[in-house]
């Protein structure tokens, strides 16, 4: 089948995350496409509306995908909206994921802000599944407030299975007896050795640039600090050049890149 | 043999590097405290006549507002500072101080301290630098909540 021809997907669950974000259990119809890594994206595809590029939130080698939306737009706003038992498109898997393997020996720190927690959920999954390869893992998770984070059920198990998890938001409520601010200020807190670690980040930009700096502050390096980058991604093949930053496209050589990679290109403005 | 207070100052990051000399000073305006969960550490008005170190637990700064009551403007973890009014006149606190947990702290008194760099202006300028720092690294992540990153391009 030709990259660009969507595989037929059913709806077999839907679960509102947040108030805006909704997560669809998808079983193919017939065959489907190849397990994706984790980091790796799908072209999702409501039919007749259009196609946007979607974390995979969570693997498995049953066939099953699982996938994060924020409903944002014309497309995601269809896809939130499917009932179970509905279809949707799937092209897939995209992109270069995180590098797992990579990481054995070393402290892991995952750095996630608001829906970023999403395409990190499966590496969060492989570091745990892997467990014995790795020293210290450390999640540090911020978002704008406590009913915007999300899957707070399995933080619970992450912390269970050897995960320093770290929550904090930018606005608290009355309930919340967690810390407030920025997602940052977790770092300078630590509880991993910098000099080894290697992380993994996912959020808006502008927080992993300021998130970046004070990795690199603490002693993380470049080519060991990983971000996924979200860009206007169309056909996912590296064809039509939407998705161009710099020399590179993100939805073939990206969207995970090593900051030593990136930095530069972030700070153009134009781009 | 228990740490000495100049010993127990010099853990704090804010003071990480000050000479012996220095730490000592500090030490000489500096005591332990605590509070339980749930304590007010000092109310906004209130004459800021010291600051703290936070050793362990975690201090909420609060603004109350009328008819939603107590808004966390912030919370101090452990290693970090609470309150620099004790630094600028009128030596008030500009927010509400609330322990969440218990908390264990390093508490310095503003005025034996204000004295202290007023006759060594070496020890009041490391402390000014140190303090503007602390400043610099909140103002920054002021803006960055300011900008509410997470909200929706529209």
């Amino acid at each position: 089948m030709s990259v660009m021809t969507p595989s037929t997907y059913l709806v077999s669950e839907r679960r509102r995350e947040t108030e805006d974000t909704f997560t669809l259990e998808l079983e193919p119809r017939n065959g489907g496409i190849d397990a994706p890594q984790p980091g790796q994206f799908t072209m999702l595809y409501a039919w007749g509306v259009g196609e946007v590029p979607i974390s995979v939130s969570a693997v498995d080698d049953t066939g099953r995908l699982v996938q994060t939306i924020r409903d944002v737009g014309a497309v995601t706003h269809k896809l939130c909206a499917l009932e179970q038992g509905t279809t949707v498109g799937v092209r897939g898997p995209l992109g270069r994921g995180w590098p797992i393997d990579e990481l054995a020996g070393a402290d892991v720190v995952v750095v996630a802000g608001g829906l970023g927690l999403a395409p990190l959920r499966p590496a969060v999954h492989a570091l745990l599944a892997k467990r014995e390869l790795f020293e210290r893992l450390v999640l540090l998770y911020g978002a704008r407030t406590p009913g915007d984070l999300l899957f707070l059920d399995e933080l619970e198990h992450w912390r269970d299975g050897g995960f320093d998890v770290q929550l904090t938001v930018d606005a608290a409520d009355a309930e919340w007896a967690g810390p407030v601010g920025v997602v940052g200020k977790l770092v300078a807190r630590g509880g991993f050795d910098a000099g080894s670690a290697a992380a993994l980040m996912c959020g808006p930009e502008v927080m992993m640039r300021f998130t970046a700096a004070a990795l690199l502050e603490r002693g993380v390096s470049a080519e060991r600090t990983y971000v996924s980058l979200e860009r206007s991604m169309k056909c996912g093949v590296g064809q039509c050049g939407h998705c161009q930053i710099g020399p590179t496209l993100v939805c073939v050589d990206g969207p995970v890149y090593t900051w030593a990679e990136m930095a530069r290109w972030l700070s153009v403005r134009e781009l | 043999m228990a740490r000495g207070l100049d010993a127990v100052v010099l853990d704090a990051p804010v003071f990480a590097g000050l000479d012996e000399e220095q730490a000592v000073q500090l030490a000489g305006c500096a005591r332990t405290t605590g509070w339980d969960d749930g304590d007010t550490l000092f109310r906004e008005g209130d004459p800021a006549d010291a600051f703290y170190v936070v050793r362990r637990g975690r201090v909420a700064l609060e603004l109350f507002v009328p008819n939603r009551g107590a808004l966390t403007i912030e919370t101090i973890e452990p290693g970090e500072v609470v309150g620099w009014s004790w630094l600028f006149p009128p030596y008030r606190w500009h927010f509400d101080g609330r322990a969440v947990g218990a908390v264990r702290a390093i508490q310095l008194d503003g005025a034996c301290l204000r004295s202290k760099c007023d006759a060594d202006p070496a020890l009041g300028y490391e402390l000014m630098r140190r303090f503007s720092q602390v400043m610099l690294e909140r103002l920054q992540a002021t803006r960055l909540r300011l900008a509410d990153v997470y909200a929706v391009p529209r």
